[in-house]
């Protein structure tokens, strides 16, 4: 196979990994401050005001601190009051400002799943942007809850980390304060950043209307030749930022980020990919840092990164190997399985991005994943399902992994003989409760709608292929739901009320069913003694502990899901490899 | 109990008991404790009922198969933990057959003397007990002195001196008194006496959980309700896919992912650690005693007694100048031959080996012994108009009522700063040198400690010794700390403190002043001989009333907890191989091009499945001798700990189902089972 011709690949490969690895620390440490109410930042002169200016408005005491319950409840007023500003301004779209092309009202169904996939950091799409949203929705419904919903995954995780860095407290910070300082220190100055970096490169930011152009070469259209096309317009660099930064992942276009408007350039491409990782990544420094055990943070990346490694090369391979089938037929495919897939970009960027957007929660896509070839495309549905914590999404990474380090600690802890124990505090009975469950949820969710799906009317009415493929394609689209990812396996036509209803379900069982374990964690392990660690103690870096963790992960990925992916692409692969049967 | 030691692992009569008994067990009831082999049972019986009512001709035989392999899988879980149990069984029978009806003589307010029945005995009554007579009841002697046969309880055929007052005041009921006659205060009513207790503790009658069980219970729940989602949603997905399922093969491939061998396994490790226990007589009194033994970080352990033999030896003459070693050592062995504690003891053996050979006390009419007291604090002889003293340095300065000479007095330094002890030997007004008195370590105790360094536990000696002697007895025995001119109770002081650093702690103890620290202690081990207040505090006995035993106990404690972790991690490391089993199987006639994935060449889609049963029930029995054993346990740090667990258990778990599967798959179709 091709795997050796361009070498640049290799080079593009190592510099991402480089850079990532660079600026790992230099993001932890300044997370480090961003996550301390107390915590200092050079913006400080700039933005200290306007913090203090949130707690009056708040009428908050920025030093008063949470138990995980009150964070909690904080955290689903938030969504909610979220979740019902977009559910209106999607649904009213036709009496706010910023409309020029007249759009009208999202359907009930559609505004539902829509506004639930924004507030829950998912983003799946069952519309088509640049034919539905008004750049007023996308504005102030859609890119305002990117800020908010990736600004909650990161407070999250940080509870969590002060889960485990302070021991007898009861306390794990406070929402608001960590929503507030999120926002101003972190997430808008570099989405403003970022957004003039992109349109630098071409990305566009305006409120024009459409444009209609006349087609350079002139296409066949049935009857009527096509002699003009419609350009589509707006906002889109200042969206554009937070999709990539908070791991949201939904296009300003239908097209994503093959668009061109929305990824204009190669270095564009390649610094959408960094962006994805930039959160996840810093964040695990973080937790080196707070628990005061770095190597224990670098162990976890270099896991993550491992993962990614093996994940990545599969799916490569598998794009650049083609279908053999269309060896047998005398096609070429010198460039690899290039269908849905951007000329620009071509067979590695595509698998490198779809495997990024994949491992992280975000789902922004440069290539149609439904055209991987099976093993190409059971990549990204896999890496959804072990729970996308290589790096993940923006702080749901972080503390995903950490409930499947809580449990690799008790399976194999109990073999050095003692009672498991991570950062010096006992992992119980309760804490395997929570953790256990925040396994359960997902497994739950996009097995038993999946299993509903493919068995009534309203499931299969939505595909437009039949066979393992028709149900990779349901399959894919709860898992997406679920892992709150939003990309998809875009045969499947989900705008349908069943759909609609059931992936939103999906969504909200997938957010917010999560959530309440990882902190009820957090606040079991707040209050737990520190014991000390010694020679006896159960090593939680290194190799060993490395290969042990993602061997827990991968097992337990692989048992809940195989079944399943054995029927699609598993099954599909084997049918492309041997038989000469259509499905 | 000396016999239930040399009890082997399977003897006949063990395993036709555990079977009855594990038949006993099916009761659905009793199952739902344990809810891997719960859902297992409920497995079983959907099989059958599918056999009666669906079943016909080719698929009855293979149905008839898997569900009796299901019914084994179910049977052989029970089967360890009856096992487990009748082990403990076999042990309280021979500790029952003490518990004989028996009489008791109970004092009247009056002063009088009625017998009444032992059971009718309750608290703070007061009983006599003469020679040759069963102590009816747990007690404390509050009068008199008696040698007390205690091979009832402890398998130790020597028997041991009980008196009223101090540390060795307690008896056991069930032990027989062999002189003199005690009079006793009952402290236990009846059904509650340490024989009661020591019974239901090794028949498991009244075994909880222990922590760790409990979360490991809840992490094999969750796993086996996932893999009941992961069933159920797959008969949905071979509708779409047209494959079809029959529900005893679904049931099969439930049974084989949930993780029935350490689910079936779980309970017996835990009897079988209270037993291992019990077998070295020690008594815990709950498994999370046991647990909490493997998780101690810090060994607290008494000088005396513990890292030293417990009495100090004279190892050494050093006469004075212008005096023989041979003058001063019989000065000194004449200064001892009425003086029966240990120390003189050692003195007149240390002087035989000077060829002072055959004194006794009764060649000697006319010496007069003085006998150490309180006030003297020396003791000797007066023979022949010499008044021999032996006593400490400023003792026999004052009886001399001169100084030290010189070089007599550097001996006398010179000893003190090693950590030993001086006594100086004086004839009338001579000083004739000094005795060197040693604490001498028990063997082997350095190698020990050097164990528990390796697994990272630290080992604090405490000592009312001044500093320089701890210091000196630290350094010979290899502890990593200690702790000098220690009152009682700076020992709970101690304990409270490396508690707050976030550190268990173990120790031993037997004296009423050592009540407190026992029962702060995470790992509490009184000693039998000591006073029942100790036994109460504590949460383990033990038998022998050997102190360094702590050693054994850490290492049974993390042993079971490593037993627990391994089987975990195999059991859930075999399924990879079951779905490679299985998948393939399923899918094949649907789906041909699947072939490949069947890895192991299993014969047919019949047999694959029902290869996986069998290996599933059979990998349970293997293991069983392994849960009651436990996994070999080495003394090594965690790393490397992990390490070797690791390579056996998990990656011997991921390899070791393909070719056990494969070989039954041969056998099955050998003898055309299916």
């Amino acid at each position: 196979m091709p795997m050796q011709k361009y070498g640049y690949e290799w080079i593009q490969l190592a510099a991402y990994i480089a850079i990532l690895l660079i600026i790992t620390k230099p993001v932890g440490l300044y997370l480090m401050q961003v996550l301390d109410a107390r915590g200092k930042t050079f913006l400080d002169p700039l933005l200290h005001p306007v913090e203090k200016g949130f707690y009056w408005l708040l009428g908050l005491d920025p030093i008063k601190e949470q138990t995980w319950k009150e964070y909690a409840i904080s955290l689903f007023i938030f969504s909610l009051i979220g979740f019902v500003m977009t559910y209106t301004v999607l649904r009213l779209q036709q009496h706010m400002p910023l409309n020029p092309q007249g759009f009208g009202p999202l359907s009930t169904h559609l505004a539902f799943n829509t506004a639930v996939s924004f507030a829950t950091n998912t983003n799946w799409q069952s519309y088509a942007g640049e034919s539905t949203m008004s750049y007023f929705s996308q504005m102030v419904g859609l890119a305002f809850q990117n800020f908010t919903s990736a600004a909650a995954g990161i407070a999250l995780a940080a509870a969590l980390v002060r889960g485990l860095a302070r021991h007898s407290a009861k306390t794990i910070g406070n929402f608001w304060v960590d929503m507030v300082r999120i926002h101003l220190y972190l997430l808008i100055p570099v989405c403003i950043i970022y957004a003039v970096f992109l349109v630098s490169q071409g990305t566009i930011q305006n409120f024009k209307t459409y444009d209609t152009v006349q087609v350079i070469e002139q296409q066949a259209g049935g009857n009527h030749p096509i002699r003009t096309q419609i350009i589509p317009q707006g906002p889109v660099a200042s969206q554009e930022a937070i999709k990539m930064l908070g791991t949201n992942g939904g296009g300003f276009f239908n097209a994503n980020s093959a668009h061109p408007y929305e990824n204009p350039t190669p270095l564009t491409n390649f610094i959408q990919m960094l962006s994805i990782f930039l959160i996840p990544s810093g964040l695990t420094y973080y937790l080196g840092r707070m628990v005061k055990n770095q190597h224990h943070g670098w162990t976890i990346w270099a896991t993550m990164l491992a993962l990614f490694l093996c994940a990545f090369l599969v799916c490569w391979h598998a794009e650049e190997a083609g279908n053999p089938r269309l060896y047998a037929l005398g096609i070429q495919q010198d460039t690899g399985n290039m269908e849905g897939k951007e000329v620009r970009f071509g067979v590695f960027d595509s698998a490198l991005f779809a495997t990024i957007t994949t491992d992280a929660s975000c789902g922004a896509v440069n290539a149609m994943h439904d055209s991987f070839t099976p093993l190409g495309g059971l990549i990204p549905l896999f890496n959804i399902q072990l729970g996308e914590i290589v790096f993940g999404g923006a702080g749901s990474g972080l503390y995903g992994m950490l409930i499947f380090v809580v449990l690799t600690v008790f399976i194999a802890g109990l073999m050095v003989g003692r009672t498991p124990e991570y950062l010096g505090k006992k992992i119980e009975a309760y804490d395997v409760k929570v953790s256990v469950l925040f396994i359960m949820v997902p497994v739950f969710v996009v097995l038993g709608f999946s299993a509903w799906a493919v068995v009534s009317e309203w499931g299969l009415a939505g595909l437009n292929n039949s066979g393992p493929h028709g149900f990779s394609e349901i399959l894919y689209a709860f898992t997406s739901g679920t892992g709150n990812n939003g990309s998809a396996f875009a045969g499947l036509n989900a705008n349908s009320p069943w759909f609609d209803t059931t992936l939103a379900l999906a969504m909200l069982l997938g957010r917010f069913f999560m959530i309440v374990p990882v902190l009820a964690l957090a606040g079991n392990l707040v209050q737990k003694k520190r014991s000390e660690s010694g020679s006896g103690s159960f090593p939680i870096s290194g190799i060993m502990f490395a290969s042990l963790l993602s061997g827990i992960i991968l097992i337990i990925g692989a048992l809940t899901f195989l079944p399943a992916l054995s029927l699609g692409p598993i099954v599909e692969h084997m049918i492309m490899l041997r038989s000469n049967l259509a499905y | 109990m000396a016999a239930a030691k040399k009890q082997t692992l399977f003897s006949h009569e063990i395993i036709l008991q555990s079977s009855i008994e594990s038949l006993k067990k099916l009761n659905p009831l009793f199952l739902m404790k344990n809810p891997v082999i719960f859902v297992t049972e409920v497995g079983a019986v959907i099989t059958t009922f599918e056999l009666i009512l669906r079943s016909y001709g080719n698929s009855w035989i293979f149905n008839c198969q898997i569900s009796l392999w299901l019914w084994f899988t179910v049977f052989f879980a029970n089967f360890a933990e009856a096992m487990a149990e009748g082990r403990g069984k076999a042990q309280a029978d021979s500790l029952r057959k003490t518990r004989k009806q028996t009489y008791a003589n109970r004092l009247k307010v009056d002063g009088s003397v009625e017998q009444v029945f032992s059971e009718l005995l309750r608290k703070h009554d007061i009983i006599t007990v003469s020679a040759g007579e069963i102590i009816p009841s747990d007690g404390e002697i509050i009068e008199g002195v008696a040698m007390v046969d205690e091979s009832a309880i402890t398998g130790e055929s020597a028997p041991v001196i009980r008196e009223a007052g101090g540390d060795r005041s307690s008896v056991v009921g069930g032990t027989r008194v062999l002189t003199d006659m005690i009079k006793v205060r009952v402290t236990a009513n009846p059904g509650e006496s340490f024989l009661d207790h020591m019974i239901s503790l090794v028949e498991g009658a009244k075994r909880q959980k222990t922590p760790n069980e409990v979360a490991l219970t809840i992490l094999l729940s969750a796993l086996t309700i996932i893999f009941l989602m992961v069933i159920i949603t797959l008969k949905f997905f071979s509708l779409y896919s047209r494959v079809s399922l029959s529900i005893t093969v679904l049931t099969a491939l439930l049974v084989c992912l949930i993780p029935t061998t350490i689910g079936g396994l779980l309970s017996a490790i835990g009897i079988a650690g209270i037993d291992r226990m019990v077998q070295r007589n020690v008594l815990a009194m709950s498994g999370r005693a046991v647990e909490a033994a493997g998780d101690v970080n810090v060994l607290l352990l008494d000088k005396t007694g513990t890292i030293t033999l417990g009495d100090r030896q004279a190892t050494e003459f050093i006469p004075a100048l212008s005096v023989t070693a041979q003058e001063l050592a019989s000065a000194a062995q004449l200064s001892s031959l009425a003086d029966e504690t240990p120390e003189g003891r050692s003195i007149v053996i240390l002087a035989k080996q000077h060829g002072l050979r055959g004194r006794t006390i009764s060649e000697m009419p006319h010496a007069e012994f003085i006998t150490f007291t309180a006030q003297t604090r020396m003791s000797g002889v007066d023979i022949d108009g010499m008044k021999i003293r032996k006593g400490s340095a400023d003792v026999i300065k004052n009886f001399t009522e001169t100084a030290l000479p010189h070089d007599v007095q550097e001996t006398v330094d010179l000893i003190a700063r090693s950590g030993g002890t001086p006594l100086v030997v004086a004839e009338n007004k001579r000083i004739l040198g000094t005795i060197h008195l040693k604490d001498i370590v028990k063997g082997g105790l350095k190698d020990r400690f050097e164990r528990f360094r390796a697994m990272g536990i630290k080992t604090i000696m405490i000592t009312g010794d001044n500093r320089l002697t701890a210091a000196a007895i630290a350094n010979e025995a290899g502890v990593d700390d200690f702790v000098a001119e220690a009152r009682p109770e700076d020992k709970l002081s101690l304990i409270k403190r490396e508690q707050a650093a976030g550190r268990l702690v173990a120790m031993t103890g037997d004296g009423t002043n050592d009540a407190p620290a026992l029962a702060q202690a995470d790992v509490g081990v009184a000693m039998n001989t000591g006073t029942q207040a100790a036994k109460e505090a504590g949460n383990m006995v033990d038998l022998d009333s050997n102190p360094t035993k702590l050693i054994e106990i850490v290492e049974i404690g993390k042993q079971m907890l490593i037993t627990r972790g391994a089987l975990t991690t195999f059991s859930v490391a075999n399924d990879v191989a079951k779905y490679f089993a299985i998948i393939p199987a399923i899918l094949i006639t649907v789906f041909p091009v699947i072939a490949p994935l069947n890895v192991m060449q299993l014969h047919s889609p019949q047999s694959a499945v029902l290869s996986a049963v069998i290996f599933n029930a059979l990998i349970i029995v293997a293991l069983i001798p392994l849960a009651l054993r436990g996994v070999k346990f080495q003394p090594v740090g965690a790393a490397r700990m992990l390490r070797r667990n690791l390579l056996i258990y998990g990656l011997g778990g991921l390899i070791a189902p393909f070719p056990g599967i494969k070989a039954i798959d041969i056998i099955v179709n050998a003898l055309h089972m299916v």
